[in-house]
């Protein structure tokens, strides 16, 4: 034994009191679904955690009209003051249960524990504490004095940052004054039903936060349910797409938040150590289950062995394992059916010819697991350079000059985010300002604040969250009209007023020169970022 | 021998010119990037039969240090029975890797080593500083007079500091030159040489790029061992540069296959700072170098805390302060 093999140091999954079985949490209250239930596994164990209910129309029907009924009754007449005296006090019942929820996340995800513990959940705390301060400084969100929130908004996450997602969905939504139906994942719904009791703790009004657990299908009566107001969804751009066509027309406002292929592009004067360090992170992170991961690794052709030795010594040096143990860096894939993809895509990538170098290390027998993997040689035309393998899977292609660089990090559908490693502060700034990515990180990677804005140009979505900007996603000027549908509840106080007026036309306007300006800002703030 | 190799490093003639161009022409340190990974070693969590067997890795890589102004031969006899026998109350522990004190102390140390010493077929080495230390405010002649008596008196190990102003005023070919120098002098008589210690004295480089020019020059000049700090400036050593400074270390031995040790000093109190040390160490250059001869903690207080953490391993239960030896 060598001083390496650190010992186990698994955290305590004692703090954790789960029920065997968990309802929906609708109004206030959990009832059981009426769907078939299912079974939510820990996919580093494929042990059982619990049963979760699954919601179907009718479920979701009551959980809308909860909502429905908290916002008409309570929440939209509640001062802004006294929504974030809610939002604060959830905000410290995360910190609270922190450990708890962070030991959740990792069973149920199978994300490294060091990474929920002081990623995820410290960051979903950040999040209520910001938007928090939000509440009652809405006439400065920059949609004039008083903006209006929406209504109810029905939203739908992903299971690559459970708790985290449900954070940058609900705390904007409920400092805007909406009321939220959230449909967690079906692979990841535990923290989202512990976020329920924290709900309920901090005495939120019922209806205000509901949460329904199911599959695709649940996902898709809660989008396509007439009485939602806003719909919002990070995920994959196939389910994006849909939810964009089957919204079209309804009035209903969307912020979409999908799928990237992010560029990482380090130069030959790039701060090299640190440059490994945020290709590890840029795609190692979260077993690079990461909507913004730096999965294309552009590299100058002049350092292009000297980076992929040092990579691979570095990778070489990751622990996979036990999400719970808090020495491990890379945990579970989180299901098999993404392990399946994972394996299909790098057998793709060594049939195009690139050459695929994975770390060794043992790989447990139970459960879902990829070795981290380099692929050298890839080229533009490549699937594994194209579409997102979501894994821990770097593709590496070079370039020779700067405008190589940013054609190259251009040349994909997506544009979530992309990174930049230099010396030379100039070229970090003119290279930033030609990549058609929503963030732009220099000199660091996968860095996340509740005050800076983030989303996606192309296929990667629209709108965005966090900051102002992710505010205004759940807002509307005073003097806009936002619902062009009819529809049986219109005839509630809150959204009698105004008709149609050539103030919308002008509103639309504001809101295209506002995600210009939120660009700028994002690239400006990306120096700071961390 | 060590020059030719620099030349091959450096790749022209040893000038001014060259070395400047050398030692400007390494990547940078991003400060956050750097901090942010030293940060991420030190969240490592190191239990059980992994703490027991890190704790007294830490002892074994002690210099236990004294230098005060103040020093007697009395207490450097005290010290010098504290590192051949650390806890008396358990003969399982390890002796430290050396005694550290001032060039006029080492003929006591050597003495009160005895058999235990080096030089006398034991493992405990005596490492002297010298040059001036610790400002090295003095003409080379008084700095070499400085390394060649501690190393006739018997030092083992030479701690010399780099000369920070001609470093900062960016006069490279002076600070190699004059580590050639000393190199030189720690030459004994029978051809041998006292190892080599660099103090970079980092608290007052400022920048983690200084760090990493030092670290290069103090190498390609012919250190033994690069080493954070002198200890009397703030701050010493901080993980951050430590792990900086492994990092070259490590790219040295890639480029040349030559080893090359890291002593950071100063500051490092806590058995649990110490562990994350030794963490850095074998996540950066590699398991290998946590070795008394590639690895060492100049610490004085360092001791005593991993002394109460071994004896709370094998009891159970914490003891206190008047249950080890205050020197």
């Amino acid at each position: 034994m060598t001083f390496l093999d650190y010992a186990p140091a698994p955290e305590s999954r004692a703090i954790l009191n789960l029920r065997p079985s968990y309802g929906l949490f609708i109004d206030g209250e959990f009832v059981d679904g009426h769907g078939a239930p299912f079974r939510t596994i820990s996919p580093a164990s494929e042990e059982t955690i619990a049963e979760i209910s699954t919601a179907d129309e009718h479920d979701v029907d009551l959980a809308v009209r909860a909502a429905r009924r908290a916002y008409d009754r309570v929440w939209s007449k509640l001062s802004g003051a006294d929504r974030g005296k809610y939002l604060f006090r959830i905000a410290r019942l995360v910190q609270e249960r922190a450990r708890e929820l962070a030991v959740a996340e990792s069973l149920d995800n199978g994300k490294p524990i060091k990474e929920s513990r002081d990623v995820d959940v410290p960051l979903v705390a950040a999040w209520f504490f910001y938007y928090a301060g939000w509440a009652d400084k809405l006439d400065h969100v920059g949609l004039g004095p008083a903006p209006r929130a929406l209504g109810v908004a029905g939203q739908v996450i992903p299971w690559n940052f459970p708790l985290l997602m449900l954070a940058w969905k609900i705390a904007p939504a409920l400092a805007a004054g909406n009321t939220v139906v959230l449909k967690p994942a079906e692979t990841t719904p535990l923290t989202a039903l512990l976020f329920a009791e924290i709900v309920q703790q901090a005495g939120v009004p019922a209806g205000v936060v509901n949460i329904v657990t199911g599959a695709g299908e649940t996902g898709r009566r809660l989008v396509n349910h007439p009485d939602v107001d806003k719909v919002a969804f990070t995920g994959s751009t196939a389910v994006g797409r849909e939810i964009a066509r089957s919204i079209a027309g309804t009035g209903k406002k969307v912020t979409l938040e999908l799928g990237g292929k992010a560029a990482n592009i380090v130069f030959d004067d790039a701060p090299i150590d640190q440059a490994i360090e945020g290709v590890v992170n840029g795609i190692f992170f979260n077993q690079g289950h990461v909507c913004c991961a730096g999965s294309r690794l552009l590299v100058q052709e002049s350092v292009h062995d000297e980076v992929v030795d040092r990579l691979k010594a570095r990778l070489s040096t990751l622990r996979l394992g036990d999400p719970l143990d808090k020495n491990t860096d890379i945990g579970a894939i989180n299901s098999a059916e993404q392990l399946a993809r994972i394996r299909e895509l790098s057998d793709v990538g060594e049939a195009e010819g690139a050459e695929r170098w994975s770390a060794e290390c043992a790989i447990p027998d139970r459960g879902f697991w990829f070795a981290p993997t380099i692929f050298d040689g890839v080229s533009t035309s490549s699937r594994i350079a194209r579409e997102e393998i979501f894994g821990p899977v770097l593709s590496v292609l070079t370039f020779r000059t700067p405008d190589e660089a940013i054609a190259k990090a251009n040349n994909t559908p997506y544009g979530l985010s992309a990174g930049i490693w230099t010396d030379k502060g100039s070229r970090m700034l003119a290279v930033a300002d030609r990549l058609r990515a929503g963030v732009v990180w220099a000199n660091t990677f996968n860095r996340f604040d509740p005050a800076s804005p983030f989303g996606g140009y192309k296929e990667s979505g629209y709108g965005r969250e966090g900051g102002r900007q992710g505010l205004a996603a759940y807002l509307a000027s005073a003097d806009a009209r936002t619902a062009l549908a009819p529809r049986a509840s219109d005839a509630s106080p809150a959204r009698s007023d105004a008709l149609p007026t050539p103030e919308d036309a002008k509103a639309g306007r504001a809101a295209k020169s506002r995600s210009v300006s939120s660009r700028t800002e994002s690239s400006t703030r990306k120096g700071s970022a961390r | 021998m060590s020059i030719d190799l620099a030349r091959t490093v450096v790749g022209a003639e040893l000038s001014e010119r060259s070395l400047r161009g050398f030692v400007l022409g390494l990547p940078g340190v991003d400060a956050v990037g750097l901090e942010q990974r030293a940060a991420a070693l030190a969240t490592r969590s190191i239990k059980t039969s992994s703490k027991r067997r890190a704790l007294d890795t830490i002892v074994s890589l002690i210099d236990l240090t004294t230098l005060e102004g103040a020093d007697t031969p009395g207490k450097v006899r005290s010290l010098a029975a504290k590192a051949v026998l650390p806890d008396p109350s358990d003969a399982g522990c390890p002796q430290v890797a050396a005694v550290c004190v001032y060039g006029d102390m080492v003929p006591y140390a050597v003495e009160a080593l005895g058999a235990a010493h080096a030089g006398a077929g034991g493992s405990i080495n005596v490492a002297a500083v010298a040059t001036a230390f610790p400002s090295g405010r003095a003409s080379l002649r008084v700095k070499l007079a400085d390394t060649a008596d501690a190393v006739a008196a018997g030092a083992d190990e030479i701690d010399m500091v780099i000369d920070r102003g001609a470093f900062l005023s960016g006069r490279y070919s002076e600070v190699f030159d004059e580590i050639v120098a000393v190199k030189e002098a720690c030459r004994r008589g029978d051809g041998t040489s006292a190892h080599l210690k660099v103090i970079l004295e980092t608290g007052e480089l400022s920048t983690y790029d200084n760090v990493r020019r030092a670290s290069w020059l103090a190498i390609l000049a012919g250190a033994d061992f690069i080493k954070t700090s002198t200890g009397k400036v703030s701050p010493a050593a901080t993980l951050p540069v430590t792990l900086l400074m492994l990092e070259v270390v490590r790219d040295w031995h890639r480029l040349t296959g030559e080893l090359v040790g890291v002593k950071p000093a100063g500051g490092i109190r806590s058995s649990k700072d110490a562990v994350r040390y030794l963490v850095t160490v074998a996540e950066t250059a590699g398991e290998r170098w946590l070795d008394p001869h590639l690895f060492r903690f100049g610490a004085s207080s360092l001791l005593n805390d991993v002394l109460l953490q071994r004896q709370k391993l094998a009891s159970g239960h914490y003891s206190g302060a008047d249950y080890v030896t205050i020197d």
